[in-house]
């Protein structure tokens, strides 16, 4: 324990003092801002939360200046399609609140909020957050229709904290498993969406009849109906997990009847349809590295997925999976781009299109004046697999690149200190019998 | 004759216990009768490739020589000859392919795959990797589960890896035999046998055998159980043995009273007993027999555990029980006793980052290579995936990085070992293969840029000499497993 505390000291005065307290300013790195050309030797002054400026001009008297001569400076990466937040130890049920334990006994959850089971203080989001990651759009999983995702920052121990939008999307899934919940066929599963958007759509603007028991039998709970209608109302898009190309255009269509805003995700035949994405301005979400038929789902799977669709000038975002490989984000969109993707387009994929998508693309997104100033130190290219984030700001705040990893090395950095050491081991031969 | 002979005497040798007679070579010359394990493996023969030389790129020979400008030069299946421009002189009737700008390295090797056994696409019908009718199953060997079309395979060849170590899974104790394959991709299993290559077994540690035999309310269910497991199973094997000894023994005995029987008839002396049929070997057990060859040290323990405290256990119970682990595997927790795992010179099979998937993977570190490396532990980048063996050399770029970021100095060369060398030795065939020296087998890629680069690329992979994957190759580089033809056939005849 009592190594520990140099440690603690140190964090504590690594964490500059707060964004009310004086201008940040980040000294001759090249920006790459997410929605234009680089800007070479800039100065990124930060203020109050937010980017105050970007470009060429001195730093502002009194602020407090950072070297980043030499380095990359992008916005911050944005982890999509996960439970970062949510999964502790993914085996471990009592630590895990993406989805409900048995999906096929309500495959219908669309008011499971995210938001409810989010841990801001998940040892995972250190982790990310260490490797560029700074915010999350944390999404339920399992089940038809899963429940609504949350944006929030990576920083802050309260939900107040950390949360910028409470409701940025309804997500639902033809996935293998989605399938196999709503009774085994495709044609179950997308009867089933009809049925309760059919639903959703008499009960909007219907509450009053609906408590009056006036309307016909209606399948699932007042509160999804709620989620669904707000899926109607644009009020967010529907983010439909499909693989097939034929599901895929399947959904499109579902979209179409019911005027939906729709998000493809997982989408690994996405390539196939990329004409019809483009068509019906649909973005998707996908996993650049998953290039296996690991699934009848997907046998067409492929790596250039991401530079195809791009091409045909479908809006893509990159996503990894899991809560724990977060960091992973930058290795997809290397690999992207060196299927095709250019590298400009595989930086809005985790910043400016997921902004966009997600609804907060007046605050996030981009490295400009006015935007919360999340963004990233790197000590070369970001994507890039030796270079590293040197700093990270979260709401314009320099946040510590430890986590309980970090702090892990630091215990067993040397050995002698440890009981093992005392005890004069390694043994030099077997003994005992 | 001698060199079975031999074997057999090293074999009663190291069985050790006191128990064993010493070697029966006394005046009478009689032979014990060779054990039913202790035959001889059938070595293939010369490969015919091409004579080939590489010309003039950076050759990574993961010996700790980096060449600029080298040459590297291969025929008949190995390699002739490595080395600097104006070391190697480029043979007459060489294809001579300019490699100018672009890196050479041995081919990648992965000591834990569950490609064929789990392949793609994932049903229930391909899946052959956990026999978890029993918690310890060394009888049953991977090989005997590998479907050599699965899809999976070509993109690992993609990826510049060229052997790989194909394991049972995790559910059991003791999980059965490794297949050491080099990625010929053949009709067969056989087809693709890494000659010379000695046996692996499997086993497990922590959570998934307790969970899988715990969640049946069966044996085991605590981290008690594994360890009582291992120990009978070794027990039983060791008893095994002795039991075929003295069946040797007996049998040399035999052999003395039937010649003194036939020297005494040939004397004419009428009353000389016969001494009868000679005895019986005790029944085979394919499983003891394999445990035995770990006791030997002619089976290598391969061995999944992920907590320091587990492996420290794991070594202590081999010592007991006479078997040594070579590698373990996934060992999130080995920057803990890495002096321990140094003195007993065991290397481990890890990951640049996976963790928090369980709770005995939640001390994961970045730095965990690093500091085995740093230590003297042969550190191994193994994927566990069929997806992350594609990339093993983005992956050893990350653990590499995650040393140098907290200021642990890892060369390209030392990362370049954790996917070929030090999984080569794992794998108990580095003789054979693993780094870039001349006689060695001509395992090799060459790479679009550095090997550590996210944007670098497998341009062309050799294997024996023979190219298995050339990038340039147009439409069809990539190679269409049987399960793969036709799936796409709409596309091919003008659909979408």
């Amino acid at each position: 324990m009592r190594a520990l505390w140099p440690l603690v000291a140190a964090m504590t005065l690594a964490v500059p003092a707060g964004a009310q307290e004086g201008a940040v300013a980040l000294v001759g790195g090249t920006v790459w801002p997410g929605d234009g050309a680089p800007v070479e030797n800039a100065t990124v002054v930060v203020r109050a939360g937010r980017v105050v400026s970007v470009g060429p001009g001195a730093p502002p008297p009194g602020a407090r200046i950072v070297d980043c001569a030499g380095t990359t400076i992008t916005p911050g990466f944005v982890a999509t399609q996960t439970e970062l937040g949510l999964v502790e130890l993914s085996l471990e049920p009592s630590t895990s609140d993406e989805a409900l334990e048995g999906d096929a006994a309500d495959p219908v959850r669309a008011s499971f909020a995210a938001i409810d089971g989010y841990n801001p203080l998940s040892t995972a989001i250190p982790v990310a957050r260490r490797w560029g990651v700074t915010s999350v759009v944390v999404t339920p999983n399992g089940g038809l229709i899963a429940g609504t995702s949350a944006w929030m920052d990576l920083a802050g121990t309260t939900l107040d904290d950390v949360l910028v939008r409470e409701r940025t999307a309804l997500h639902a899934s033809l996935s293998d498993n989605a399938v196999t919940a709503a009774g085994g066929a495709r044609s179950s599963a997308l009867n089933l969406v009809r049925q309760v958007f059919d639903d959703a759509r008499l009960y909007r603007g219907r509450g009053p009849a609906y408590d009056r028991r006036g309307l016909r039998e209606l399948r699932v709970s007042r509160l999804d109906l709620e989620r669904l209608a707000g899926a109607l109302a644009g009020d967010y898009p529907l983010v439909v997990k499909a693989s097939r190309q034929s599901d895929i255009l399947r959904v499109l269509a579902l979209g179409r009847e019911y005027g939906l805003r729709l998000v493809i995700a997982d989408a690994e035949e996405a390539w196939m349809v990329a004409r019809q994405l483009a068509a019906a301005d649909v973005p998707v979400i996908l996993t650049p590295m998953t290039n296996l038929p690991s699934s009848f789902s997907h046998l067409h799977a492929r790596y250039d997925n991401a530079a195809i669709l791009h091409r045909a000038g479908v809006r893509v975002i990159l996503s990894t999976e899991g809560a724990h490989a977060q960091r992973n984000l930058r290795q997809e969109a290397g690999n992207a781009i060196a299927a095709g993707l250019p590298r400009e387009a595989a930086l809005r994929a985790l910043t400016l299109e997921p902004a966009r998508v997600f609804g907060v693309e007046r605050d996030y997104g981009t490295l400009a004046p006015g935007r919360v100033a999340n963004l990233v130190v790197w000590t070369g290219d970001p994507f890039e697999l030796t270079t590293w984030a040197r700093h990270v700001f979260v709401r314009g705040r320099e946040v510590p690149t430890t986590s309980r990893q970090t702090l892990l090395f630091e215990r067993y950095r040397r050995l002698e200190g440890t009981a093992r050491g005392q005890r004069g081991l390694p043994r030099a031969a077997p003994a005992r019998r | 004759m001698s060199r079975t002979i031999s074997l057999i005497l090293m074999a009663g040798a190291a069985l050790g216990c006191g128990a064993a007679p010493p070697p029966v070579r006394s005046q009478v010359e009689l032979d014990p009768p060779p054990l039913p394990w202790a035959r001889e493996r059938v070595e293939r023969g010369e490969i015919d490739s091409p004579l080939v030389a590489l010309v003039g790129g950076t050759v990574m020979t993961a010996t700790g020589r980096v060449i600029e400008d080298g040459v590297v030069v291969m025929e008949r299946g190995r390699l002739r000859a490595v080395g600097a421009r104006d070391e190697v002189e480029i043979p007459e009737g060489a294809r001579a392919i300019d490699v100018t700008g672009r890196y050479v390295t041995p081919g990648l090797i992965d000591t834990h795959s569950h490609m064929g056994v789990y392949p793609s696409p994932s049903v229930r019908a391909t899946s052959d990797g956990n026999e978890m009718s029993s918690p310890t199953t060394p009888e049953v060997r991977a090989a005997d589960g590998f479907w050599p079309q699965d899809p999976q395979l070509p993109r690992a060849i993609a990826g510049g890896v060229t052997t790989i170590q194909v394991l049972p899974g995790s559910g059991n104790l003791i999980g059965g035999a490794g297949a050491i394959l080099k990625l010929h991709l053949g009709r067969t299993v056989e087809e693709m046998e890494f000659p010379g290559a000695p046996e692996t077994l499997k086993m497990a540690c922590g959570e998934n055998p307790k969970r899988v035999y715990g969640g049946r309310q069966a044996f085991p269910m605590t981290r008690m159980g594994n360890v009582f497991g291992y120990r009978r199973a070794f027990q039983q094997a060791l008893e095994y043995g002795r039991g075929f000894e003295d069946w040797q023994a007996q049998h040399v005995g035999w052999q003395r009273r039937r010649r003194a029987y036939l020297e005494a008839r040939e004397r004419g002396d009428a009353d000389a007993e016969d001494p009868g049929p000679a005895p019986s070997p005790p029944a085979r057990d394919f499983g003891l027999e394999r445990l035995l060859g770990a006791r030997e040290g002619r089976v290598l323990v391969q061995m999944h555990c992920y907590r320091a405290e587990e492996m420290a256990r794991i070594i202590e119970v081999g010592e007991e029980l006479g078997f040594r682990v070579r590698s373990f595997h996934h060992a999130v927790e080995a920057y803990k006793i890495r002096d321990l795992l140094a003195a007993h010179d065991i290397s481990v099979s890890t990951w640049a980052d996976w963790w928090g998937f369980k709770l005995e993977a939640y001390d994961a570190i970045e730095e965990n290579l690093a500091l085995l490396t740093q230590a003297g532990v042969r550190g191994v980048l193994h994927s566990d995936s069929a997806m992350l063996v594609q990339r093993l050399n983005q992956e050893a770029a990350k653990a590499m990085a995650a040393g140098r970021r907290a200021g642990i100095e890892i060369t390209e060369d030392q990362a370049l070992r954790w996917i070929t060398i030090n999984a080569a030795w794992t794998l108990g065939v580095d003789e054979h293969t693993g780094s870039l020296e001349a006689g060695k087998m001509a395992d090799v890629v060459v790479w679009s840029g550095n090997p550590f680069s996210v944007y670098t690329r497998a341009d062309v992979v050799f294997i024996d000499g023979l190219t298995v994957y050339d990038r340039h190759a147009g439409p069809d580089a990539l190679h269409r497993t049987d399960f793969e033809l036709g799936q796409d056939l709409e596309l091919t005849t003008g659909g979408e």
